[in-house]
């Protein structure tokens, strides 16, 4: 039996000085599949950019200016350095402890110039209850980083979603930090932007953190998505679960998801499992999808991973048209349904539907069928 | 008085390695109203017939003709076949995750009567329908095929026959993977859609049991891609005490 080299997921690189990182080339594995043609941009210092401010405040979110941010958070590469190091402002959103907020704290995002740096700080106090949606509409440029911290015993959901014009560049680093018993649902709706390129990271700071990752893209024309995932297990009696699903359509479009799952030696009693499925609606697009899994120890309650990229099952679309439903909408059921896992796992109706509802009309469906699902 | 009529129907399965001939000129006319039961063999090339009635893409038609009611079938797509009054009950129904069986029922409903049922009335039809086959209300939630035993798909697609209710309707081995309970009630639900229409029905099967709750009109012997002989219900009961062998082409 040969054994396989193992993956070396760790250590990674972080620094606030956007010097310590090379400047991508295209040879490296991270940046392996991205057009750097459309993320070179933010390789080097923009002086004139932007900054990216929550439009309105409220009792939960405020726009700071970043000198005033307390934040120990450090870039893994190097445009979210060069990002780190420009920004200005810096959008935070705060839910304080022992709080249960009831409806959903929605955060509408703008950039301020052609090309703008972002930073965003979510912190839920310790045995607090929230649900967060952002929302992205890609217009402009935009490069930075979102630090989100979930205090022992809270749950954050959280829904990001990026839509928009098929053009403009977006590069974020998302980076989790949950306490101990605390849960973490962050779920990324990627339909919008020319050139996406999105890392969530989750690190556990006590035993017993929970994060399920969950996302779904909607790729056609010439849009480049990239979601490059990495969950770093440290502590005990820890769980993640990444669940991604993609369709693609159009002549050029290309997604690629990387999935890296490290358990560290200490991290016994881990239970991880993380899922990618691609579904190609027609010929000409290509979806790359890479699952890494990195086990330091064996005392572990689970790890697994799958990836699955198929064509469009005829036998399916055979079905349903037998039944009289038109070609056109009997994909649209199909690749509806696809979706309808990933959002059923927010355990929040209002907001699976209104997904939906935006996944529909990009489709092509009309809106007032998606509340059926 | 409408009719579904297969004139000289000669038609090739498409495969990576080529094209084989499945069905050898088959001919036959099914009046409004009338039950023929196709039985055959496996491999006979039965459910290709069903499949290619349905229009089924991996079939390609060489010669002959399908009309409906006068109409040309062969022109027309997988879902206008449905539309004009046509329905396949399939051996083996397709799981369609993440779409719901009432979602599902209430598209495919919406698109063959042409307009979308009012809501209450709608939930009453469905749960009613149900209600006859015996299943269990929760049955709507659950996502299409995923998980169905057997016995469920068959049930789910005679609920479907009994909501599109079609002009003609094709039942193919409806009774396989059935026990005799699962056989009755499904058999009961397609004598109800028998009584309350006017529905052709071809029933295609290999063996004789689904014939002793659903009466043929008439019997066909389905032979390497053609009928070989037809007759009346006793035919099935000569080819359950005789078998098929009697018909077995002379060449082989």
């Amino acid at each position: 039996m040969t054994i396989a080299p193992p993956v070396d997921l760790s250590p990674r690189l972080t620094s606030l000085d956007p010097d310590v990182f090379d400047i991508p080339t295209g040879r490296e594995v991270e940046w392996r599949f991205a057009p750097l043609d459309s993320f070179g941009v933010f390789f080097q210092p923009i002086n004139d950019a932007g900054f990216v401010t929550a439009i309105e405040s409220s009792q939960y979110v405020r726009n700071i200016a970043m000198a005033d941010l307390r934040s120990s958070w450090l870039p893994s590469d190097r445009p979210l350095a060069v990002a780190r190091s420009l920004a200005q402002n810096a959008v935070v959103v705060e839910v304080p402890k022992d709080c249960t907020v009831a409806a959903p704290i929605v955060v509408q995002l703008k950039g301020s110039a052609a090309r703008s740096y972002q930073h965003i700080e979510v912190n839920i106090g310790a045995f607090s209850n929230a649900v967060i949606v952002l929302e992205h509409d890609l217009e402009l440029d935009i490069c930075g980083a979102m630090v989100v911290n979930v205090a022992d015993g809270a749950k954050l959901t959280m829904l990001s979603v990026l839509q928009g014009d098929k053009k403009s560049t977006h590069i974020a680093g998302w980076h989790t930090t949950t306490g101990r018993d605390s849960t973490f649902i962050g779920c990324a709706v990627t339909i919008g932007g020319g050139a996406v390129r999105i890392s969530p990271s989750v690190t556990y700071s006590a035993p017993g953190g929970n994060a399920e990752l969950l996302g779904l893209f909607l790729a056609d024309g010439d849009q480049y998505f990239e979601h490059r995932i990495f969950v770093e297990h440290e502590q005990p009696n820890c769980t993640s679960r990444v669940t991604y699903k993609g369709a693609l359509s159009g002549s050029g479009s290309h997604t690629v998801w990387v999935g890296d799952v490290l358990v560290r030696r200490g991290a016994v009693g881990t239970d991880t499992y993380e899922m990618n499925r691609n579904l190609l609606l027609n010929d000409g697009p290509r979806a790359d999808s890479v699952p890494n899994l990195e086990l330091e120890t064996g005392d572990i309650v689970g790890a697994g991973h799958a990836s699955a990229t198929g064509r469009f099952d005829d036998e399916q679309l055979f079905y349903l048209q037998s039944r009289g439903i038109s070609e056109m909408q009997a994909r649209q059921l199909v690749v509806r349904g696809f979706f309808a896992e990933v959002l059923g796992r927010l355990n929040q109706v209002d907001l699976r539907d209104s997904m939906m509802a935006i996944i529909s009309r990009r489709l092509g469906l009309p809106a007032a069928e998606a509340t059926d699902v | 008085m409408g009719s579904l009529a297969l004139t000289d129907l000669c038609a090739s399965v498409i495969t990576d390695e080529g094209e084989l001939e499945i069905l050898k000129g088959v001919s036959l006319t099914i009046e409004s109203g009338t039950t023929h039961a196709v039985m055959g063999p496996n491999g006979s090339g039965k459910s290709t017939l069903a499949y290619v009635i349905a229009g089924h893409p991996k079939y390609r038609v060489t010669s002959g003709s399908i009309t409906l009611d006068g109409v040309d079938v062969l022109g027309m797509s997988v879902d206008a076949r449905a539309r004009a009054g046509l329905f396949l009950a399939m051996q083996y129904p397709v799981e369609v995750p993440g779409v719901s069986v009432s979602n599902f029922l209430r598209t495919s409903v919406t698109a063959v009567r042409g307009e979308a049922p009012k809501l209450r009335t709608w939930v009453k039809e469905m749960k009613d329908a149900m209600g006859a086959l015996q299943m269990d209300p929760s049955f709507a939630e659950r996502n299409v095929n995923e998980g169905f035993s057997g016995g469920e798909k068959k049930r789910h697609e005679i609920l479907q026959l009994s909501l599109l209710n079609p002009k003609f309707a094709i039942l193919d081995e409806t009774d396989s993977g059935l026990d005799v309970d699962a056989l009755r009630t499904v058999s009961e639900g397609v004598n109800a859609f028998r009584e309350q229409s006017d529905a052709g029905v071809l029933l295609i099967t290999h063996y004789t049991r689904i014939l002793q709750y659903i009466k043929p009109d008439l019997v066909h012997v389905f032979i390497d891609g053609r009928i070989v002989k037809s007759g009346g219900a006793d035919l099935a009961s000569a080819l359950e005490s005789e078998g098929y062998e009697q018909f077995a082409p002379a060449s082989a």
